[in-house]
C-alpha cells in the first residue's frame, strides 16, 4: 500500500454520529470483485436521488468541497458491517484521512491497512473543524510522524494511535510479508498444537 | 493456584504465536470462515503475489449474501452469479471445502459453522463478516475481519491482534414468558447505546444466560457488534457441550469425554476480573421493538416513539429527527400503532430451528394478515429440511407466509428479497440502518414471535396477547 506520512487538505465536514458502512457504501454495489471503482458509489443513498440526480441537500455535492481529501465526522465512524468496500470507497472517492471523535473497531482496522489514516480528536477538537469547514474551504494539515493536526489557522490537536499501525501507515508495509518473517514460529506453533 | 482469569484471557494466551514488545500479538487462527461478498479480492491479492492458502484444512466456504431463495437454478442477476462463480473458482483453485448454493450443508455462515460442529469453543474463529461474534455462544472468541485480514489469514493462518479489554454484561434474574433472547439484546443495546462495547470483547453471564438454549445463546452475542463489541461470548457449560455431542466436524467418542472436559475448563475463573462490567435486570425486560435507524433507538412493545426533545446534545437531537423522518413516524406514537406491509423472519439471528418453531406455534392457526407480505428464509439447507420434517413449513404456508430457501436474503437485501421504498418491515434480523432492507425501506427489529404476532395483527402488538406457548 502508499505510504502516508504527512497529508495536507481541504476539509470535509459531515456532522453526523453513528455512520454505519451501510451508508457509506450501500449492499448493492458489494458485489463486484475487484478493489477499484467503488468511489462512485460512496454515500450512494444519501448523495443521489432515485433517478440518479445528484441531492442538493447532501453536503458532499457542494461544489466547495469537490477537491476534499479528509472527511471529519462525529462518533463511531464506521460502524455495522465489517465490508472493507467502505474504506476503498473513501479512498476511491479520494480521501486519504478520516477524522472522527470515534471510530468502530473493524471499521479503524480496515482504513489502516489499506493506507489511510483515521484521525481520532477529541469532541471539542472535531466539532471546531466541523464548524470551521462548514463555514468555507478550510485547509489543514496531518502529520503522522509527529502524531499532530494543524490548520491553516491557529487550529492545533495532537492526537494518538497504535505504533505498530503507525508503522504500517508511514512504511506502506505489505503484512503479510511482515508476519510470513515469523513463518517458522507459526510452523512451531502448529507441531506444538499437535502433540 | 495462579491469577484467576476470564475465558477471555485463557483462549488468547493459548494463541499467541509471537509477542513482543510494542507491537500487538500474533495470534493463531483455528477457524476461518469464507463468504461470496468480502473474499474474491482476498483470493485475488494471494495470486498476484504467488501466495497460496496455508490452511485449506482450517478454512471453509459457503455462499450465503447472494444467493436467490427462490429459483435457484436460474440466477438471473448476472453480476450476483459472477461473485458466486468467483468463489467457486477460487475455492477449487486455492483447495478451499465449499457448501456452495447447491450443497446440502449450504446456509448463512453463522448459521452453519455451529450445525456442522465446525464451532467449538476455546477456538479463535474469524470471518469476513461482522457478526462473526454469533460463534462466541460456544465460549470461541470469534469476530469480524475485513478483506485485507481475510487474505492475511489466508496466507498465514495468524492476525496481529491487540489484546481487547474486557467488558462483562451481566444479566441478572430470568425472562419472563414471551421473553425473548432477541428482546434481551435489544434492550442491553437500547440501555447502554452502539458504541459501549467498541474497543472490548464481551462475556455475557448470569442467570438468565445460564438458562438460555444455544440458539439464544448465538442470538444474544450475534449482536455484540451491535454493541460495538467485535466480539462476544458466553462461558460453556453443560448446554453446550450437549449441543455439540454428535455434530459431524466436533470430537467423537472418548475424544468428545475429553474435549468436553477441556472446553468447561476454559470458563471464566472464580474471582476473575473484567476492565468494565454493566448489568441489566432480566425481570424488566419486555419484548422489544425498534422504531428508528440503529439499533439502540428500541422501546418495549408497551412504550411510546421518543421525541427529539427527549435527546441531551444537539447531535443526538438531530439523530432522533432524521431517524423520524426517514422512518415515517411521529413522537409520542405508541409503538402498537405502527402497521406494517412486511415480516422477515430469518438471518443469523434468527433463523434456526427453535426459532422458526416458536413463530410457528404463534402462526398456527391463524392467517397474515392481507395487508403483510410474510416470508420465511431458513438459516440453512439443512435447518430448512428439519423444519419440513416437522411440519412447520406447512404451518407457515397455511398461514399465508412463503416459505423460502436458505440464505441472508432480506437482512441485506443483495438478492431479489427487497423491501421497497416507504414501506415497513417487522425483520428478525440485527440491523435497522437506512437502506439496509432496500433503498428507503423501514425496517424495524425484533423476535421471531413479535415478528410472527405482528404478520397477523397488521401492527406491533405485545406477543403475549396472542397467547404464548409456556414451552
Ligand atoms: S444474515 Fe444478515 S447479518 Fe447475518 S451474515 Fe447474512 S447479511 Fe450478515
Amino acid at each position: 500500500m502508499e505510504p502516508i506520512r504527512k497529508h495536507s487538505g481541504l476539509v470535509y465536514p459531515l456532522n453526523r454520529d453513528n455512520i454505519d458502512t451501510d451508508q457509506i457504501i450501500p449492499k448493492q454495489f458489494l458485489k463486484r470483485i475487484s478493489r477499484q471503482g467503488f468511489g462512485q458509489f460512496l454515500f450512494f443513498n444519501w448523495r443521489f436521488e432515485s433517478d440518479g440526480t445528484p441531492r442538493e441537500d447532501f453536503s458532499l455535492n457542494d461544489p466547495t468541497y469537490k477537491e476534499a481529501s479528509i472527511l471529519v465526522s462525529g462518533e463511531n465512524f464506521g460502524c455495522g458491517s465489517s465490508r472493507e468496500h467502505a474504506p476503498w470507497a473513501l479512498q476511491d472517492y479520494g480521501f486519504k484521512v478520516i477524522i472522527a471523535s470515534s471510530f468502530a473497531d473493524i471499521f479503524y482496522n480496515n482504513c489502516t491497512k489499506n493506507g489511510i489514516l483515521p484521525v481520532k480528536l477529541t469532541d471539542e477538537e472535531t466539532q471546531m473543524l466541523i464548524d470551521r469547514s462548514e463555514s468555507g474551504p478550510y485547509t489543514i494539515t496531518v502529520d503522522l510522524e509527529n502524531k499532530c493536526v494543524y490548520g491553516s489557522d491557529d487550529f492545533k490537536a495532537t492526537f494518538d494511535l497504535p505504533d505498530y499501525q503507525r508503522e504500517m501507515l508511514l512504511n506502506g508495509w505489505d503484512e503479510i510479508a511482515v508476519t510470513l518473517t515469523h513463518d517458522e514460529k507459526i510452523e512451531q506453533f502448529e507441531l506444538q498444537r499437535q502433540t | 493456584m495462579g491469577k484467576p482469569k476470564t475465558i477471555i484471557e485463557k483462549i488468547w494466551e493459548k494463541h499467541i504465536v509471537h509477542q513482543e514488545e510494542g507491537k500487538p500479538d500474533l495470534l493463531y487462527i483455528d477457524l476461518h470462515l469464507v463468504h461470496e461478498v468480502t473474499s474474491p479480492q482476498a483470493f485475488e491479492g494471494l495470486r498476484m503475489k504467488g501466495r497460496t492458502v496455508r490452511r485449506p484444512d482450517r478454512t471453509f466456504a459457503t455462499m450465503d449474501h447472494n444467493v436467490p431463495t427462490i429459483h435457484r437454478n436460474v440466477i438471473k442477476d448476472q453480476v450476483s452469479k459472477t461473485q458466486m462463480d468467483t468463489l467457486k473458482n477460487n475455492c477449487e483453485e486455492f483447495n478451499v471445502p465449499l457448501a456452495d448454493i447447491h450443497h446440502p450443508d449450504q446456509g448463512i455462515v453463522h448459521v452453519i459453522g455451529p450445525e456442522l460442529g465446525l464451532t467449538q469453543p476455546g477456538k479463535t474463529i474469524v470471518c469476513g463478516d461482522s457478526h462473526t461474534s454469533t460463534h462466541g455462544a460456544f465460549g470461541a472468541l470469534a469476530f469480524g475481519i475485513g478483506t485485507s485480514e481475510v487474505e492475511h489469514v489466508l496466507a498465514t493462518q495468524t492476525l496481529w491482534q491487540a489484546k481487547p479489554k474486557t467488558l462483562n454484561v451481566k444479566v441478572n434474574g430470568e425472562l419472563g414468558t414471551g421473553v425473548t433472547a432477541k428482546d434481551l439484546i435489544l434492550a442491553i443495546i437500547g440501555k447502554y447505546g452502539v458504541r459501549f462495547g467498541t474497543g472490548y470483547v464481551i462475556e455475557y453471564t448470569g442467570e438468565a444466560i445460564r438458562s438460555l438454549s444455544m440458539e439464544g445463546r448465538m442470538t444474544i452475542c450475534n449482536m455484540s457488534i451491535e454493541a460495538g463489541a467485535r466480539a462476544g461470548l458466553i462461558s460453556p457449560d453443560d448446554t453446550t457441550v450437549e449441543f455439540l455431542r454428535g455434530k459431524r466436524h466436533a470430537p467423537q467418542g472418548e475424544a468428545f469425554v475429553t474435549a468436553a472436559t477441556e472446553w468447561k475448563s476454559l470458563a471464566t475463573d472464580e474471582g476473575a476480573t473484567y476492565d468494565a462490567i454493566v448489568e441489566i435486570n432480566a425481570d424488566e425486560v419486555e419484548p422489544q421493538v425498534t422504531w428508528g435507524t440503529n439499533p439502540s433507538m428500541c422501546i418495549p412493545i408497551s412504550a411510546s416513539i421518543p421525541s427529539p426533545e427527549d435527546a441531551k446534545t444537539a447531535n443526538g437531537k438531530d439523530e432522533i429527527k432524521r431517524a423520524l423522518e426517514y422512518m415515517g413516524l411521529e413522537a409520542n406514537q405508541p409503538i402498537s400503532t405502527v402497521s406494517i406491509e412486511h415480516v422477515f423472519i430469518g438471518s443469523c439471528t434468527n433463523s434456526r430451528l427453535s426459532d422458526l418453531r416458536r413463530a410457528s406455534e404463534i402462526i398456527k392457526g391463524r392467517k397474515v394478515n392481507p395487508a403483510v407480505t410474510a416470508i420465511v428464509v431458513p438459516g440453512s439447507h439443512s435447518v430448512k429440511a428439519a423444519a419440513e420434517k416437522e411440519g412447520i413449513d406447512v404451518i407457515f404456508k397455511q398461514a399465508g407466509f412463503e416459505w423460502r430457501e436458505a440464505g441472508c436474503s432480506m437482512c441485506l437485501a443483495m438478492n431479489d428479497d427487497v423491501v421497497p421504498p416507504g414501506e415497513r418491515c417487522a425483520s428478525t434480523s440485527n440491523r435497522n440502518f437506512e437502506g439496509r432492507q432496500g433503498t428507503g425501506a423501514r425496517t424495524h427489529l425484533v423476535s421471531p414471535e413479535m415478528a410472527a404476532a405482528a404478520a397477523i395483527e397488521g401492527h406491533f402488538v405485545d406477543v403475549r396477547k396472542l397467547g404464548v406457548p409456556t414451552t
